[in-house]
């Protein structure tokens, strides 16, 4: 019993990162921009969160320093993509490029050093019972606003007016534009919103889960983040049920030794990648899965000349 | 108030020019940074772009660092221009080096001439092998080949650590992760006295021109390109998409995978668990400041290598982190994003502008 709570519980730490990246992502798309940055301004929001953390004492700060850097590397690929109309591909690349050099860089000389991680929430006799609490109740602040905001995110997209003027210009900006939807501006706060979401992801990782700073710590996981996009169909809820399939992976690949596998761990470190493949291929296989849930115009530029 | 305006054409001067102004802005931003940490911008400047290739040697390095990142620029440019967005070159190079030096541990102490053309025959094919992977992947499950070439960097860099930590550990080397030495018969040819430039450069020359006379003579490069520009035009046409990226997929693979036997049977020697500083990816940089042009590529890989060259040298010299290199990068392919937009936009007065055109375009941003 001891084992399975501790299964599901790092399940549950490995997967909250994915999800507030890859949640990041789906209002992103939803509002057509694809971000290929999302590794960049992770590892821009790790050593932002990590740097501050140390230098203030504060991981609250550490945390909301990590989301304005992520809104900042964000806004660099909304400027030019949406203003300078680049192609979004390119530009996304370059701010994974750009960020992983940008970290390295000002990390230098925070590598190695220890920070406190962020605690677990204690709540009085809600933690202590058996089973359910150490379950339910013994995470730490982000895992909890986790889930407001993949309410938040679930409700925007499907049931509230902004949403719906979002999904319609990610559909067809132009027809958007035409009835007189500000393109632009909503492009620029999705794109902004997906930056602060995974420059919290890039911090959970530096101040929770490692905690420390290490060049290139994110090891992928943003680009994990986009093809979570691609496997929930869009769809918040599928995107975070797919984020706890992967902390899963994850888990499975730390404990397969503790249950007597003698894989060597390279291979065992190779699963999530390897997952990420085929997950791409059972979602890819019928073009139509996509065709019919990705925004029309993902990826796709517009340039209002009215 | 100016905005812009579109060209009625791309501007064919813009396309040459915007490179330039890419690498200006990119030094103004480098003069800023070296201000802003304290440094004189003036010596810090010497150091990092001119000092490294001062002497014969230094400019032997730039050759020998450039090579790797021309042969993967080659391949990522083929496949850009044909509009597949493999970004996995680190990938391929890795696992090239990993069939090119596994060859030549399965060799051992051989002398025989053809020792080396196997290697490299080897370490081709494993770049091409796992540049099919994502092709194969593409055409018949839709898949995206960025995520998935992607993700095949993190496996073959995983497998080769597996390789160098077990089975080819070099039983005699103190337990560092790394295989036996190559024999000399193994090992690339040195061009040029007193430097460590090697055969690996005539490698990358060649193909260039090689990539050139594909793209430019052949029908086959013809239709990539059509394939890039106008895809609605290559499919009227009867070109198929698949083949397209089957070749160019095979094609950058193998040039890459090249690129890795290359670094181990030359400056490295043996299998190491890291063997690349990221050329793979730099390599993306290389094929984008080169203009998708083989000419172009081989002036970006140039560039690129001053700039790992320069940051080695701001590390010993500056004692500033070498990362500063992946900053450069980084900037360079931003300010050359924004400089294309010159290519097909103008700024415009808008006291004197022609009346807009209202209907709005909603167009894929030129490639």
């Amino acid at each position: 019993m001891n084992s399975m709570v501790a299964v599901i519980t790092s399940t549950v730490f490995a997967a909250t990162p994915l999800i507030y990246a890859a949640l990041g992502e789906t209002v992103t798309e939803k509002a057509g921009m694809l971000n290929l940055g999302v590794e960049g301004m992770m590892l821009v929001g790790a050593v932002t969160g990590f740097a501050v953390g140390i230098k203030t004492g504060s991981l609250t700060l550490g945390l909301i320093a990590a989301a304005i850097a992520g809104i900042a590397m964000s806004l660099i690929f909304a400027v030019l993509t949406l203003s300078l109309q680049t192609n979004q591909v390119a530009t996304g690349l370059a701010l994974t490029l750009f960020g992983i050099g940008f970290s390295a860089f000002v990390g230098h000389d925070y590598a190695g050093m220890p920070i406190p991680s962020l605690p677990d929430l204690h709540l009085p006799g809600l933690t202590d019972l058996p089973v359910i609490g150490p379950l339910l109740f013994n995470y730490d602040v982000m895992v909890y606003l986790c889930i407001p905001l993949i309410f938040a995110v679930q409700w925007f997209l499907t049931r509230s007016h902004a949403g719906l003027k979002m999904r319609a210009i990610g559909e067809s900006p132009s027809v958007a534009h035409s009835i007189g939807y500000p393109v632009l501006a909503v492009r620029y706060y999705a794109v902004m919103f997906g930056g602060a979401s995974a420059g919290l992801a890039g911090a959970y990782l530096s101040l929770a889960q490692t905690p420390m700073w290490v060049e290139g710590m994110t090891a992928g996981k943003g680009w994990i983040a986009l093809a979570l996009v691609v496997f929930g169909t869009w769809k918040p809820l599928r995107v975070v049920l797919g984020a706890l399939l992967f902390g899963g992976v994850t888990v499975m690949q730390l404990h397969a030794q503790g249950f007597g596998f003698s894989i060597p761990s390279e291979f065992l470190s190779m699963l999530p990648y390897v997952a990420t493949i085929v997950v791409l291929v059972l979602i890819c296989r019928n073009p139509k899965t996509i065709l019919l849930n990705q925004p029309a115009s993902l990826g796709r530029n517009f340039h209002p000349t009215a | 108030m100016y905005r812009l305006e579109k060209r009625p054409q791309p501007s064919a001067v813009m396309r040459v020019v915007s490179p330039l102004l890419a690498a200006v802005a990119m030094l103004v931003t480098g003069f800023v940074v070296f201000t802003l940490l304290g440094k004189d911008p003036a010596q810090a400047f010497y150091v990092f772009f001119i000092k490294p290739i001062n002497t014969s040697y230094g400019f032997g390095e730039l050759l020998l660092k450039a090579s790797p990142l021309i042969l993967c620029g080659l391949g990522l440019a083929l496949c850009y221009r044909a509009n597949v967005w493999n970004i996995g070159a680190e990938g391929h190079l890795t696992l090239g080096a990993i069939t090119g030096g596994g060859v030549a541990l399965w060799l051992g102490d051989s002398t025989s001439l053809f020792a080396l053309p196997l290697m490299l025959l080897a370490g081709a094919l494993g770049g091409a092998a796992w540049g099919a992977i994502p092709a194969w992947l593409r055409n018949r499950f839709h898949t995206n080949e960025i995520l998935v070439s992607l993700m095949l960097v993190y496996i073959a860099q995983l497998l080769l650590s597996y390789l160098v930590h077990g089975p080819w550990r070099d039983p005699a080397g103190y337990n560092f992760p790394q295989s036996k030495a190559f024999g000399e018969a193994e090992l690339l040819p040195m061009l040029i006295q007193q430097t460590r430039v090697n055969g690996s450069l005539v490698l990358a020359l060649v193909l260039a021109g090689a990539s050139w006379f594909f793209s430019e003579k052949t029908f086959a490069g013809f239709r990539l390109q059509v394939a890039g520009l106008a895809p609605a035009a290559a499919a009227y046409a009867g070109f198929s998409e698949k083949r397209n990226v089957w070749l160019v997929m095979l094609l950058s693979g193998a040039s890459a995978g090249l690129a890795g036997v290359c670094e181990v049977a030359g400056p490295i020697g043996q299998l190491q668990a890291s063997i690349s500083p990221g050329y793979g990816f730099a390599a993306i940089i290389v094929a984008w400041v080169g203009r998708l042009h083989p000419l172009g590529v081989v002036l970006g890989g140039l560039l690129m290598s001053l700039l790992y060259l320069g940051g080695e040298a701001a590390q010993m010299q500056l004692a500033l982190p070498s990362a500063v290199t992946g900053l450069f990068q980084g900037v360079l392919l931003f300010y050359l994003l924004a400089a294309d937009i010159f290519i097909n936009y103008r700024l415009r007065n808008t006291a004197t502008a022609t009346p807009p055109n209202a209907a709005p375009s909603s167009t894929e941003a030129g490639v």
